[in-house]
């Protein structure tokens, strides 16, 4: 048999990547345990979640529908991933209230999966015969006639709520504007952070980068889920205080440090 | 065993592809290469369930006679010359979907030049939130206006005439003052992303399986 180095089997370039991965998913993983063993962790309020059930509150009030846009990508992206975790929770919300729920699809791969979560969501306010499979819409893969379709829809319909949680791209900006000239109250989040400023502006909330992920953990209050959010948190600081170190001893002029954590 | 197996296989082929972006032993990376083939296969079938949920909607909504069926019968007689000429109508007869055919005619003559129309109304959009994102209500929108108007103007030739130095003084504020905040949020999402991905690869966020 031929002998074999690690560098033929590993990417050593990536190693501290990989030790950072592991430091962070131990971290998460300690937070979780701690938050089952009752340590209490404190989540500060987001404004956005907290809107969400006023905003469905508020097309029951009006009679109209809560539009929810999971974004425009793929399951393989994240975003659109965790997109359904949060659906099943407003579905849950609009169930209660027995408002309609429309969900807009832009790719065909999302259709079951967002179909099965709003069952799901229904089955958990125990009103499972008021789902419509009907509104959770497949309207196209592509970009600007799925933008269109919606835009459409928020004219048409009139929702009372516009929720856009997920993946947006150059959509973000027309969705959001469409749904204030309709003057619906509009609830955004996303990771794509080219796109923030424009929820930022058209919206009435919007779920900054995080805070987006943050939201079953406060949705939920289960404390496997709060223990997450503070792992992240914990992680956060660490990295704040590689950079102080960083700042401090590259000025100083010792350079060892900078490629200890580029990992020449 | 409902909910077993599906977090059995989250959980296998969570790990299988996170270690694939550190192997670079050439049978695995193969192995991960022909995984995400297969990927692409099973999102080809769903294509089937959406081009059902458009029809099955659309002919409801015809049949009920509801408000703008209308763009029902456009929509199915759309989708309908679509897959017709796409797949089942042979190219002597303008079918395919080559150069020529009949779908890539109404592609491009189409579908293109509506996406784009689409997208043009972006700029009108800019413009009408950008009037009420600058508004002057505090003291951030204040900061936020000024800094605008320094950034639009050391874009444009005139602030160059205004101040010779006004180009590298907005790229200081792109570039250093805007890069910071901006890797600030980047940071956060990415510790997000990773968070959720253990989550969800580690079953504690499983809403998205039927049945929990």
């Amino acid at each position: 048999m031929a002998n074999i180095s690690i560098a033929e089997i590993v990417d050593v370039q990536k190693l501290n990547l990989f030790v950072l991965l592991v430091l962070f998913s131990g971290l998460v993983l300690l937070m979780i345990r701690l938050a089952e063993k009752g340590r209490q962790m404190f989540v500060r309020p987001l404004a956005g979640l907290k809107a969400l059930e006023d905003a469905v509150g508020r097309a029951t009030e009006m009679g109209r529908a809560v539009l929810y846009v999971p974004g425009i990508d793929d399951v393989k992206n994240i975003q659109t991933i965790y997109s359904m975790v949060i659906l099943e929770h407003v579905a849950k919300i609009v169930a209660d209230y027995g408002t309609p729920l429309i969900v807009p699809i832009g790719k065909a791969f999302v259709v079951p999966m967002a179909e099965e979560t709003v069952r799901q969501g229904y089955l958990n306010a125990g009103r499972p015969q008021d789902f419509r499979s009907d509104n959770v819409r497949y309207l196209s893969d592509e970009q600007f006639a799925f933008t269109g379709a919606v835009n459409g829809i928020i004219m048409r319909e009139r929702p009372a709520a516009n929720v856009f949680l997920g993946s947006f791209y150059a959509e973000a900006l027309i969705l959001a504007e469409t749904g204030f000239m309709a003057g619906s109250i509009q609830v955004a989040g996303t990771a794509n952070i080219h796109q923030l400023p424009f929820f930022v502006v058209a919206c009435d909330y919007t779920l900054i980068g995080e805070e987006f992920y943050a939201a079953t953990a406060y949705l939920a209050q289960d404390p496997k889920l709060l223990g997450t959010i503070k792992g992240i948190d914990v992680f956060k600081g660490l990295i704040l205080a590689v950079l102080v170190i960083g700042f401090v001893v590259e000025t100083l002029g010792f350079t060892g440090f900078s490629r200890l954590i580029a990992g020449e | 065993m409902r909910s077993e197996v599906p977090m059995f296989i989250t959980l296998f082929f969570g790990l299988f592809f996170i270690i694939s972006a550190f192997i670079v032993h050439p049978a695995y990376k193969s192995a991960a290469q022909e995984l995400n083939n297969w990927t692409l296969i099973i999102i080809s079938f769903a294509y089937v369930l959406g081009v059902i949920n458009v029809a099955r909607i659309h002919a409801k909504k015809l049949e009920e006679r509801r408000p703008g069926w209308a763009y029902s019968v456009m929509t199915l007689f759309g989708m309908l010359i679509m897959i017709v000429f796409g797949i089942f109508v042979p190219a002597r007869l303008y079918g395919g979907y080559e150069t020529g055919s009949l779908f890539s005619w109404l592609f491009d003559n189409g579908q293109v030049p509506m996406q784009a129309t689409m997208f043009s109304l972006l700029a009108f959009f800019i413009a009408s939130a950008a009037f009420r994102a600058f508004r002057v209500r505090s003291v951030t929108a204040s900061l936020l206006a000024v800094t605008a108007v320094i950034v639009m103007a050391g874009r444009v030739s005139v602030g160059e005439l205004m101040w010779s130095d006004f180009p590298r003084f907005v790229e200081w504020i792109m570039g250093d003052l805007q890069t910071a905040g901006q890797r600030a949020v980047k940071i956060g999402a990415a510790l997000g992303a990773v968070a959720t991905g253990l989550k969800i690869i580690l079953g504690l966020e499983r809403s998205y399986f039927s049945g929990e």
